[in-house]
């Protein structure tokens, strides 16, 4: 049996999707930028993906910028933001310790540009809280960032109560909402959210789309010059079918968000109930303010990466936070600022799921995992020495 | 996986030869730490200077667990004096290679089996030359292979 569990990596493109990039690929190539009826054709079909994409955001149409996804949103969203703050002398910027890498490893080349960096703690639940962000703003802040629900484990903020709280001390926010988009609903207007980052492969759109929301009236600084697209914001014809595809997938996913919150988080909770029997297992994030799709889970005495290996052979592709999966020295940094040891660090799996998940997948994960984990406890000094009795 | 592994390692992965504990092992060797993410317990029987009997645990990834099952298999029956010859490189070439950034598993294979003969020698009170084991710390071992 082979089932796909690492949806938080990336998701299967919908059928849907799929038929209008084909459409807009084969038959309808025509350049939106183009002033033919063809071309003004594309551009009619480009204004039409924007304002649906909108009412499943529900934001205003004209705040919203395609781009190549939820790594340049983030880069773009930060650094404008950032360079309008340092022209009214605000460089002090706020985030947390689990983004995403994308938003930290922009910060850190803002703080080489001189601005001042303050990274929010998490719970061990990894939930950042309103009064947290609030204790943080200062009169020099220009931007806080805090992701709208965690890659890794899961966790969802209390995105309204902190936009209401930025909004209360005129300080933009921004939030990357690319595990979010198109899982839990987002209304930006409510929430208070000046930009949003998001990108389409994560919600069974195309790869290498996404987009970028930044309310009107918040100069938007263009990270790619060049030509007048994207009302001079992000240069660059438009990738119009896989625009187009990202509209399909973001509406369907919205129009299907019940009852796929509600099938897809009953299988969850049902995984995570069983593995939870396994000895020395334990839930990472927050067990209710939680993606419908996110397990994330550490057994003790056993490492990532052979445990990804094993369960791959199986049929099972899924994903951990292991140094070894990653290729650095330590494990990932989301595990690590929610208070995990390194050793139980590297014993993670995160299995993610989509609105395409079986039942029967659901139960051959709940069969297999702990097979697997029991045979490579079976070879582990590490659990050997969990198992011998403590001496007092 | 994305981890490009040989067939040799995904083999020794899947079917680990000698993986299990000894309770009467003549010498026994651990190298490396949780931290790192890498344990590896080698047991040893030992008659007569020869390698009579090897078993491994091992906590880390596919390929520290591969390179501990290929280094039991390299220094099976074989005298001493081989086993302490064993480099790192002749396990890597046995696995017919490993990525890069695993190529600390196989030190740690290395140290683990010196560490069980040094073990074998001190318990015995057989003499040897200091600088026969060379205590290396966690730096080279971890991931900068």
């Amino acid at each position: 049996m082979k089932v796909y569990a690492d949806n938080a990596a990336t998701t299967t493109i919908s059928q849907h999707a799929l038929a209008e990039m084909i459409q807009y690929y084969g038959g309808e190539y025509e350049n939106a930028s183009s002033l033919h009826t063809q071309g003004q054709a594309a551009a009619d079909a480009l204004e039409d993906a924007r304002a649906r994409i909108a009412a499943c955001l529900h934001c205003d149409a004209r705040g919203i910028y395609f781009t190549s996804g939820g790594s340049e949103s983030d880069n773009q969203a930060l650094i404008a933001a950032a360079h309008l703050g340092a022209k009214k002398g605000k460089r002090h910027l706020i985030s947390t310790k689990i983004e995403h890498h994308a938003v930290l490893h922009t910060l850190d080349r803002l703080t080489k540009e001189g601005f001042e960096v303050t990274l929010l703690d998490v719970s061990r639940d990894g939930m950042v809280t309103p009064e947290q962000v609030e204790a943080a703003i200062r009169e020099d802040t220009a931007l806080v960032s805090v992701m709208f629900a965690n890659n890794e484990i899961g966790t969802i903020q209390p995105i309204k109560e902190i936009g209401q709280i930025c909004r209360e001390h005129k300080v933009l926010f921004h939030t990357d909402a690319v595990q979010a988009a198109g899982h839990v609903n987002i209304d930006v207007d409510d929430m208070c959210i000046d930009m949003l980052s998001a990108s389409a492969h994560k919600f069974h759109g195309p790869k290498g789309t996404g987009l970028l929301y930044c309310k009107r009236g918040i100069y938007l600084e263009p990270l790619i010059c060049g030509g007048a697209q994207e009302r001079g914001k992000r240069a660059g014809t438009e990738n119009l079918p896989a625009i187009m595809g990202m509209a399909a997938a973001l509406e369907d996913a919205c129009a299907n968000m019940e009852a796929y919150t509600k099938r897809v988080s009953g299988l969850r909770d049902k995984i995570i109930l069983s593995l939870s029997t396994v000895p020395r297992a334990f839930l990472n994030g927050d067990s209710v303010k939680r993606l419908p799709n996110n397990i994330n889970m550490c057994f003790e005495g056993i490492e990532g990466e052979s445990l990804l290996m094993m369960l791959d052979m199986y049929g099972i592709s899924a994903s951990s936070g292991s140094a070894c999966t990653s290729g650095s020295l330590d494990p990932s940094h989301v595990l690590l600022a929610i208070g995990l040891p390194h050793e139980i660090a590297h014993g993670s799996l995160r299995i993610t799921l989509s609105e395409y998940t079986t039942e029967e997948e659901a139960d051959y994960i709940i069969e297999k995992v702990p097979v697997v984990v029991e045979k490579l406890r079976e070879m582990s000094p590490v659990w050997e020495r969990m198992m011998q009795p403590q001496e007092c | 996986m994305a981890m490009s592994y040989s067939e040799k390692v995904m083999d020794h992965f899947q079917n680990p030869r000698n993986v299990g504990k000894m309770e009467d092992a003549d010498g026994i060797g651990e190298v490396g730490n949780a931290k790192c993410g890498d344990i590896m317990k080698i047991y040893l029987k030992i008659k007569d200077d020869v390698i009579e009997d090897v078993k491994f645990n091992t906590f880390g990834c596919a390929s520290a667990i591969a390179t501990s099952s290929i280094a039991t298999e390299l220094i099976k029956g074989k005298p001493l004096k081989d086993a302490l010859s064993l480099t790192n490189q002749a396990v890597v070439e046995a696995l017919d290679g490993l990525p890069p950034v695993k190529i600390h598993c196989s030190v740690l294979a290395e140290e683990a089996i010196k560490a069980a003969i040094k073990d074998y020698y001190d318990k015995n009170g057989i003499a040897y030359e200091a600088d026969l084991f060379k205590e290396s710390g966690c730096e080279h071992c971890c991931h900068n292979g």
